[in-house]
């Protein structure tokens, strides 16, 4: 005889309430991300124009009726943005690469435990904390804001998610691969700059993307380190404007025109995000396969 | 054929130098110190530079109330009370909801939603602070502050001073624990799920063969056995709250000198403090409190993360999952 | 120890066909399995012993995808019957998996327990049943003074047993072992099949095995399994059912024959 338990029904019950419970839970945490995507799209959609895109700061001019004359663009912040996010870039591609290839290469020596343990920290430290130190070491000493200083800053930011798809990458890179340059003698710099750096090139690439897109958002250590600026400027010792200050400095302004200004630039910024995530799923994906 | 002649190429640095492998040895180990020294500089600039505000308190500056730099006053009771409530409501409202999204990813999700579901909740992960923040201020607080918080603070607020009015222009701690809950919910979520995902079928199968339900079988056998790594990745989401600045900023009310009794009344998360005064500080003294306080947060995450990162490890016996802590 | 009449725990496969998606993995099985006797299903690796194992107690359906037709009646009911739930054959249809599974974080007497725990048995019964349990599958005098401690700490061997207890501790009608000695040694190996041939006075078993000599050492009957190709795709098919004896002896099917010999599989 197939007979249930006699407090099955009450099992099942639990069962099924603790299983919607984990599907309420995925959709409720669907909501804000809906929610704020499509608040950035359409809100920012209206902010997009041409003007956007050529104008730098104009200061408000109040009408009568309380509105603004000319809201201006954000120029200023997109090329200050790159600039600063560029040059962090080029600070931190060699150490990140170079650190990884490192730690993938000679894997098991002290060096490389305390080196994995300094990655660690610093993707763990908050980014505030590494703006304090960029503005200790450099806006401190040189008494200047500048944007050069913002770019240590994201520097110091990306390097330890380079440094740990390089290293990840690398390790994923079948042995037969060096065998075959192995087998004809060639020395291990060798095989590892001509057969595996190539061959881990683009998930390397991935990881570069991924966090050029995360420095890109950063807003708390340019608000200590570059300052902001409402020209367009392309002093590195001076301070300089980023898109990420523009959407913070624009949010706590009361002008309606500024406001969404601000939206643009998260719209901005957010197809930035979706545009490299999205393409790294689909580019691992197809490696995957 | 291009591997000739590469090999060629090699042949002729190789006669030049018989060092190539030590050179790049020393190459590659030069630039995995500049890791280590990025960490020496960043922990000794804030040493040095909070070096005059360590001479004068102390530590003793963490334990009062009281923020006022023009009368060269620091108490930065608030900042410390304002991050651990504020990270602490994020942690009650995220933890038990990251590990119910881990457990749907993981154990009950069909095969093909799986995919398309995690790379969303992971996208939560890669929106910058900021357009938090923003919507926070557009959307979130005028909406939480007419329908949750001006109801609460007028009904249960009354007899429940930690819930009580003035509600004002709705940001506070409450609002702030919320919109970190969003932040850290993908780092909980995606780490459950890793951890969950290399529980061993068997464990899972014993349950089954007994009898269990589904439910039954992730409570008593799979759950379990993640504990550590769930644990884990709990800490590690708080590390990430502690530590977020530009959310909690536009967010918080920035209340610096005193702590409100109320969830709804404003406050002020030690981030966000350095972020809003470092840049326009009065004196040496006041920019080294700030550090200080940087200092401070700096070893707490770091004590969060290593705790966490212990348990992970131990529990995946492998890299954690990409979440950014 | 059991109240149930012996016919109700015999199982009786008609055509039970299992797939993996549009896989199918076995042609249609026919088969009585005798009451209160030692079964053994035999054949090469990927003939799909386990899989029809595995679906006498549900177990099947649980990879993703997988599914049944046919029916499995246990006594006369069908176990695929509409409004039967797989909890509920599972708890009547115990299974023992080739690796020893004990529940990681419990205790020796919790894993035990486990199924009692979960229909909710009063404590004096769940006591009572557990050293029953342990003491049907020979482990009690082994472990009666460490109950509280963790089931990993057992010998391999041990831990087999402790899982054989916990299948019984709900009393079923069927026990299902799947290549159970496989991660053992050959002492241990010798205890679990004393103990099975104990345990066929109230249960029905049924064991997979790779290995002949154990078949030929503790089953009543023996089913022999052959991996077939239809259109170059692999398929599990029963070649022959008869009396342990017989198919070591007198195979009829020459493909049984060549298996028995070790020319095949």
């Amino acid at each position: 005889m197939i007979t249930q338990a006699t407090n099955y029904r009450r099992r099942k019950l639990v069962d099924y309430g603790m299983r919607g419970l984990t599907i309420g839970a995925t959709v409720l945490a669907l909501i804000p991300l809906v929610l704020i995507l499509s608040y950035v799209v359409f809100r920012g959609a209206g902010a997009l124009n041409i003007a956007f895109f050529t104008q730098a700061y104009e200061p408000p001019v109040v009408g009568l009726d309380g509105e603004v004359g000319n809201a201006g663009g954000v120029l200023h912040g997109i090329i200050g943005s790159l600039i600063i996010v560029g040059i962090a870039l080029i600070m931190a591609l060699p150490i990140g690469i170079l650190a990884g290839v490192f730690l993938a290469e000679y894997p098991s020596n002290s060096v490389a435990t305390v080196v994995r343990f300094c990655t660690d920290v610093l993707s763990a430290a908050p980014s505030i904390v590494i703006g304090v130190a960029a503005y200790v070491l450099i806006v401190q000493r040189t008494h200047q804001f500048s944007a050069l200083a913002g770019s240590v800053a994201l520097a110091v930011l990306m390097v330890p998610v380079i440094t740990r798809t390089t290293e990840e990458i690398l390790k994923l890179v079948p042995h037969t691969m060096r065998e075959a340059a192995m087998a004809l003698g060639a020395p291990k710099w060798w095989q590892t700059l001509t057969v595996v750096l190539p061959t881990a090139m683009s998930g390397i690439m991935t990881g570069v993307l991924l966090a050029f897109a995360r420095a890109t958002g950063e807003t708390a250590p340019l608000l200590l380190t570059v300052l902001g600026n409402n020209n367009v400027s392309v002093k590195l010792l001076e301070p300089m404007a980023a898109l990420p200050l523009l959407t913070y400095k624009y949010t706590d302004t009361p002008f309606p025109a500024q406001n969404t200004l601000a939206w643009g630039t998260a719209l901005v910024l957010t197809l930035l995000v979706l545009t490299v995530n999205l393409s790294v799923r689909w580019a691992t994906r197809s490696r995957t396969k | 054929m291009a591997q000739a002649e590469r090999l060629s190429t090699w042949q002729t640095f190789q006669q030049r130098t018989k060092h190539g492998d030590v050179i790049f040895w020393l190459l590659t180990l030069f630039f995995a110190l500049m890791v280590v020294a990025l960490v020496a500089a960043v922990g000794y600039v804030a040493w040095v530079g909070s070096s005059e505000a360590r001479g004068r308190f102390g530590l003793s500056f963490l334990f009062k109330t009281g923020w006022d730099p023009n009368a060269q006053n620091f108490g930065a009771l608030p900042a410390i009370y304002g991050t651990l409530v504020s990270s602490g409501i994020a942690l009650l409202i995220a933890g038990p909801l990251g590990i119910l999204i881990g457990v749907f990813l993981s154990e009950l999700c069909p095969q093909r939603f799986k995919s398309p579901l995690s790379f969303m909740v992971e996208l939560l992960a890669a929106i910058p602070s900021v357009i938090y923040g923003m919507w926070g201020v557009f959307v979130f607080v005028p909406f939480f502050r007419s329908w949750v918080a001006a109801p609460i603070a007028k009904s249960v607020g009354k007899s429940f001073p930690l819930l009580a009015g003035p509600v004002a222009a709705g940001r506070g701690l409450m609002v702030a624990g919320i919109i970190l809950a969003i932040m850290i919910l993908p780092t909980i979520a995606a780490i459950t799920r890793d951890v969950l995902a290399v529980v061993p079928n068997h464990q899972r199968e014993a349950m089954l063969a007994v009898g269990a339900t589904r439910w039954e079988m992730i409570r008593k056998a799979v759950l379990p056995y993640a504990r550590a790594g769930i644990i884990g990745g709990l800490m590690l989401g708080l590390g990430r709250a502690l530590g977020e600045t530009m959310a909690a900023l536009m967010v918080i009310g920035s209340v610096k000198d005193k702590i409100s009794t109320s969830l709804f009344g404003g406050g002020i998360t030690a981030a966000s403090l350095v972020a809003s005064e470092l840049p326009n500080a009065n004196d040496s003294m006041h920019e080294s409190t700030l550090i200080l306080i940087a200092l401070v947060l700096f070893g707490i995450t770091l004590c969060v993360n290593a705790f966490a990162r212990l348990l992970v490890w131990q529990a995946a016996r492998g890299p954690v999952g990409s979440a950014r802590s | 120890m059991n109240t149930q009449t012996i016919e109700s725990q015999q199982v009786t496969l008609q055509k039970l066909t299992p797939f993996y998606g549009a896989t199918q993995a076995v042609q249609p099985v026919d088969v009585v399995i005798r009451p209160r006797s030692v079964t053994a299903i035999i054949g090469p690796s990927g003939c799909g012993k386990s899989t029809v194992l595995r679906c006498l107690n549900r177990m099947h359906e649980v990879v993703p995808n997988a599914r049944v037709e046919g029916t499995v009646l246990l006594g006369e009911h069908n176990i695929y019957g509409s409004g039967i739930e797989p909890q509920a054959v599972r708890r009547r249809i115990g299974m023992v998996f080739q690796q020893p599974n004990p529940l990681r974080m419990l205790s020796i007497f919790e894993n035990v327990a486990i199924g009692l725990r979960l229909e909710g048995y009063a404590r004096n019964i769940i006591d009572e049943r557990v050293e029953q349990s342990l003491r049907a599958a020979a482990l009690w005098d082994e472990v009666k003074d460490k109950l509280n401690h963790s089931g990993l700490a057992l010998s391999g061997g041990q831990q087999q047993r402790l899982c054989i207890a916990r299948a019984i501790a709900l009393q079923p009608e069927v026990l299902l072992l799947d290549e159970p000695c496989s991660a053992l040694d050959p002492v241990s190996t010798y205890k679990i099949e004393e103990l099975l041939i104990e345990l066929k006075q109230n249960y029905t078993i049924v064991i997979v095995t790779h290995n002949m000599q154990q078949a030929a050492r503790i089953a009543d009957r023996t089913l022999v399994f052959m991996v077939e190709r239809t259109q170059g795709r692999p398929i599990g098919v029963l070649v022959e059912e008869d009396d342990t004896n017989k198919i070591f002896t007198a195979p009829r099917d020459p493909r049984t024959e060549d298996y028995i010999s070790g020319r095949v599989g």
